[in-house]
């Protein structure tokens, strides 16, 4: 830690250190861009994965706080936290050139907080409408509805775009940018389209079947998740989770019980930490299951859609009996977990051990293992693993591209430093590695079950925890490996009973901030296939 | 075997003995005709979307429709009067007479394919020398219909279900129509009845042995292309273009592509069973008279429908068991394979007649 | 059936359906013509058991409708199963999932592109009220505020039986409706012109 500091202090004197959960350079804003160039091509540093970008309002300043990894050097998280130099007013540097991950997060970030990024290439609003009044994230955002009323008419212009730029004697203007071109076909895909896996809009512009370029519009399911966990308590809040990735509810909660529990400094029961594992095991299962047969139906495989749903349904069977409900489970709770386990439990764990391995194999047949099948994966969709790791696209669709990116095996939590499994790693790089690497992933979560299933220690299920949960002062984030890649979660705390700032970082945020890089180039057929195997679930996306 | 030509010919001589002029009796013929083709049309579309769901479910480890009357019986009735009343939606922008107009083009040409077939010994409406030659050239005006209703409709995915139809229909019809001509050189007629008749010893499928199975495998994959069926449903997939050329289409207007998909899947099968299992012939093994015999005692009508139903049974089972090909993939593999291998095999065929080496 | 039987509804009372089907009777018994009658009964017959959806889901309620087709649940066996992605095609837009202020206009539009006789289903906790995101700055509370809904379907997410219970709810709510007499379609068409006169004309 003490050689990033000196490294970093020769390249920018004026910033500034915080210890805490990780190391913390307060960096002025006109300085941070020279930073991010050399943290990110520093040999010495190579921090080439942005995990989170998170926008801030300090009340009296606003800003943002970037968390850097490195995939070379095997130094913790770095956040790196901007302030705006004008809060009416702000502006900061985009580092959109250096991490492609950042062209949607920096947009997020405007749309929150009304920060414009310079130089940033498309600098609209992401979830909103573009003629929302206010920017909901800033603490004094007018919350009227008067304002914003329910608009049942179409939302105009969305064909503008535009571009901050500095020029030489640091004036900022800005530039009118056309995001497609008058004369070309632009066909639309969604809302409501069967195969976007919810409410996701791809607007592909085309040259007879071959997709030229891909524009994302999101926001169709944006609820404002981050700003209604600012005005509630801590347990509270811990419901949202299981609404945003729905097929990772377990893995989501698991991350944000971990993260409360970090900043508390509470020791979690050997029992639930192993019955947390499982759970996330058996939840990565049955979304793998899901993501296998919407793959299928995808590719118009109908058939094998249902022999996917019908082992996905002995999956929430055992949830149901141990949770009470197959989906929206709500059962990690701050300290440990709800419930103690259904006396079916370990019966019903082996049973699907039991059984899977042979269904595995009559997926391939089914499906995977025909022809058409294959070439319609094989060598669509690539994605190197520079890119991959450009745009911290974590979880399967990462580990497809042969990056070992892998939460589970970097920092062990839960218990899974105590259990054997490999991380699945293929070099295809395309549609089918991604598609391949989930079906590997099963097996290996039935590894891990296989290991646990006998060895639950006794003991309480949660530990003990006061009343009212008051966090700290000061700034958490965490990270678990959900079924679509690398969660986290930040908190921001002031010491009250509340949290100030509760951010999440989703792994399926980045996946769709990849589709133009894929599927440029193949046709429109295939940017069906590349987003069934990118597998992203919207509510994720928006939250 | 019963000879339904009976019945007709004595319907006619009733008709002609009442003194009225024969072209009275011929309109009248016509009308009746005309409505029992009309009625059959409706029933077997009926029956086929039922089949095809049953079926389906059956593949999918599920139930199929159960809950209205008897097995589900009734459920087809039900979504009859449903879409029948259903709201006829014509959208701004679009060509209003084309968009109305395609439907019907699409109906039409399957309607005027089914009856050309030969239904059973003596049920046959159209019969003339030209016979395959009609039913290729009246199945291409089906594709007509489906341009016309992708563009008319003025929508981008519509548009492109329609050219993507177009593109596979025209190009799968190559070889689609030259495993027919492999068995028309075999016969050496285009005549349905003649065709017909020509299998009495035995059918095509055995008769002409490889070449005309080679025939038989082209036919049935080209035919799972022109009835716009899995794994070659481009021109409405679903996951790809919301429903295709129909997207825009509501009501019975929609209902007319959904029961013209049926029953292009059956008229297919049809002419498989036609040209390469013997029509409405039943089953004969030259030699053994008794077991003939007994065949024989199986009405034609049912002959013909149980093997058309096989037929349709393993187009369905396609559809459900395949993911779908892309538009290359589908062009390529007409092109590239299928059209070069059914014209080897046209000259193969040409070869083993010229040598004689068939039954 | 009392406020006070609802209080403490048991078990047994919710397989008790026969007061609704005594009530599509009652209803149906107003002196209609006979023939128009059994017109009316043989297409709301037709259209209750060909309920055809509409594909349209935002969150997890669509994974639970997923299940209800699959293997288990099986909604084919109701005839439900012909799920269309054209909202020209489909009876009924079962909304399922938080519906915000980005995606209203895209709603009201589906929900206009259907076909008549159309239906709409309230989904889950979030399409019926807002659910857990009520106080939020951007969602609809309620599918109800942009669109007529006939039945709703309370759970976070509803278990696929209640997904069933509501389909049924709407098939006996669709037994009383009158397809010749009584219904006031044209007086809806002639309204519409009224606040639309622009349109007049240009629908065919």
């Amino acid at each position: 830690m003490s050689d990033i500091k000196e490294i970093i202090g020769k390249i920018c004197p004026d910033a500034t250190f915080e210890e805490g959960g990780c190391l913390l350079v307060n960096v002025p804003e006109k300085k941070w861009y020279p930073l991010a160039k050399s943290l990110k091509e520093n040999k010495d540093l190579d921090f080439d994965v942005l995990s989170a970008v998170v926008g801030m309002d300090w009340k009296e300043t606003i800003g943002v706080v970037y968390y850097l990894t490195s995939t070379s050097h095997n130094w913790g998280m770095v956040a790196v936290k901007v302030e705006a130099e004008n809060r009416d007013d702000a502006y900061i540097h985009s580092v959109s050139d250096l991490w492609k991950v950042a062209n949607f997060q920096e947009r997020e970030v405007y749309d929150m907080f009304g920060i414009k990024f310079i130089n940033h290439p498309d600098m609209r609003r992401f979830f909103l409408r573009n003629d929302w009044v206010g920017h909901p994230l800033r603490k004094d955002y007018d919350a009227n509805p008067e304002l914003n009323p329910i608009r049942l008419e179409d939302e105009k212009n969305e064909d503008d775009s535009r571009v901050f730029v500095e020029d030489a004697d640091g004036k900022i203007k800005e530039e009118p940018r056309k995001v497609f071109n008058e004369d070309e076909y632009v066909v639309n895909i969604g809302p409501q389209h069967p195969s976007t896996h919810g409410v996701m809009r791809f607007r592909a512009s085309l040259d007879g079947e071959i997709v030229k370029k891909v524009d994302v519009v999101s926001g169709y399911i944006h609820r404002g998740i981050e700003k209604l966990t600012e005005g509630m308590t801590y347990p509270q809040i811990l419901h949202f989770t299981d609404r945003m990735d729905y097929m990772s509810a377990h893995q989501n909660r698991h991350c944000l019980c971990a993260c409360i529990e970090k900043a508390m400094g509470l020791e979690i029961p050997k029992r639930a930490q192993v019955i947390r594992t499982m759970m996330d095991e058996l939840m990565r299962i049955s979304s793998h299951l899901l993501s296998f047969g919407c793959t299928a139906m995808d590719l118009g495989a109908t058939t094998a859609f249902f022999y996917g749903f019908r082992e996905r349904e002995m999956v929430l069977d055992i949830f149901e009996k141990t949770c009470g409900a197959r989906m929206s489970m709500n059962y990690n709770v701050i300290g440990g977990v709800i419930a103690d386990l259904h006396p079916d439990f370990v019966k019903d764990v082996k049973h699907l051990i039991e059984i899977m391995p042979e269904r595995l194999k009559e997926y391939h047949k089914v499906f995977s293992g025909n022809l058409i099948a294959k070439n319609r994966l094989k060598g669509v969709g690539m994605l190197s693993k520079e890119d991959a790791i450009n745009y911290a696209i974590t979880g399967p669709s990462g580990r497809g591209s042969n990056w070992s990116c892998d939460c589970r095996k970097k920092h062990p939590y839960a218990a899974y430093a105590d259990v054997e499994f490999d991380e699945v790693l293929l070099d295809g790089c395309d549609s089918y590695s991604r598609y391949m690497v989930r079906m590997k992933e099963i097996e290996q979560s039935c590894r891990i079950l296989e290991q646990l299933v006998d060895r639950i220690p006794e003991g309480d299920i949660r530990a003990q925890v006061p009343k009212i949960i008051k966090l700290p002062a000061g700034r958490w984030y965490q990270q678990v490996e959900a079924s679509r890649g690398t969660f986290g979660v930040y908190i921001e705390s002031t010491g009250e009973k509340n949290p100030y700032r509760v951010h999440f970082q989703s792994p399926c945020f980045n996946l769709v901030g990849v589709m133009d890089l894929t599927c440029s180039g193949y046709m429109i057929a295939d940017l069906i296939t590349i987003g069934a195997a990118l597998d992203f679930v919207i509510p994720d996306i928006d939250r | 075997m019963f000879d339904f030509g009976k019945w007709t010919s004595a319907f006619n001589s009733l008709l002609l003995g009442t003194g009225m002029p024969e072209w009275a009796a011929v309109l009248i013929e016509c009308v009746i005709i005309a409505v029992l083709v009309l009625a059959t049309y409706i029933v077997l579309a009926l029956f086929y979307i039922l089949y095809e769901r049953k079926l389906c479910a059956w593949f999918q480890c599920r139930l199929g429709p159960m809950r209205v009357g008897k097995w589900g019986l009734l459920q087809v009735f039900a979504d009859m009067f449903k879409i029948l009343i259903k709201e006829l939606i014509c959208l701004k922008g679009t060509d209003r007479f084309l968009f109305k107009l395609a439907p019907y083009i699409v109906i039409t040409s399957s309607v005027t394919m089914l009856a050309c077939l030969p239904w059973g010994n003596g049920l046959q409406i159209i019969d003339w020398n030209i016979g395959i030659f009609f039913i290729l050239a009246v199945s291409s005006v089906g594709v007509l219909g489906i341009l016309l209703a992708g563009w008319a409709s003025n929508n981008k995915y519509t548009l492109i279900g329609a050219m993507r139809s177009g593109a596979q229909m025209i190009s799968y019809e190559l070889s689609l129509g030259i495993s027919l001509m492999t068995i028309c050189v075999f016969a050496g007629t285009m005549n349905i009845s003649e065709l017909v008749a020509e299998q009495e010893s035995a059918w095509f499928l055995f008769r002409g042995h490889i070449p005309a199975i080679i025939a038989f495998i082209i036919y049935v994959i080209a035919a799972t292309a022109e009835t716009n069926r899995g794994p070659f449903d481009l021109p409405e997939a679903e996951h790809e273009l919301t429903a295709g050329y129909h997207t825009e289409y509501s009501g019975i207007h929609f209902g007319f592509f959904y029961l013209a998909e049926y029953l292009n899947l059956f008229i297919v099968s049809g002419i498989a069973t036609l040209m390469f299992l013997g029509g409405w012939m039943p089953l004969h093994i030259p030699g053994w008279e008794a077991f003939n015999n007994i065949m024989n005692y199986i009405p034609s009508i049912v002959w013909f429908l149980a093997k058309a139903f096989f037929i349709s049974f393993v187009i369905i089972w396609f559809k459900w068991t395949f993911p779908r090909v892309r538009i290359d993939q589908m062009l390529a593999f007409e092109w590239k394979y299928l059209m070069p291998f059914s014209l080897a095999n046209l000259i193969l065929m040409a070869v083993f007649v010229a040598l004689g080496w068939h039954f | 059936m009392g406020v006070d039987k609802i209080k403490s509804m048991t078990r047994e009372d919710f397989k008790d359906n026969e007061y609704i089907d005594k009530l599509v009777d009652e209803l149906n018994a107003t002196g209609a013509n006979v023939v128009v009658g059994k017109f009316d009964e043989l297409i709301n017959w037709g259209i209750s058991n060909s309920l055809w959806p509409l594909c349209f889901g935002t969150s997890c309620c669509a994974i639970e409708f997923m299940s209800l087709g699959a293997a288990r649940y099986d909604m084919a066996r109701f005839g439900f199963e012909v799920a269309r992605n054209s909202p020209r095609q489909a009876d009924y837009v079962m909304v399922q999932g938080t519906i915000v202020h980005r995606m209203a206009p895209v709603m009201r539009r589906l929900y206009e592109q259907l076909a008549e006789p159309k239906y709409v289903i309230a989904c889950g906790g979030c399409a019926v009220s807002g659910g857990p995101f009520k106080n939020s700055y951007c969602v609809v509370p309620g599918v109800d505020q942009i669109l007529p809904v006939d039945v709703y379907i309370p759970g976070c997410p509803p278990r696929p039986e209640a997904m069933f219970y509501g389909l049924m709810q709407l098939q006996r709510k669709i037994k009383v409706q009158k397809f010749f007499g009584g219904t006031n379609r044209k007086e809806k068409i002639e309204e519409f012109f009224a606040e639309h006169p622009e349109e007049r004309g240009e629908i065919g």
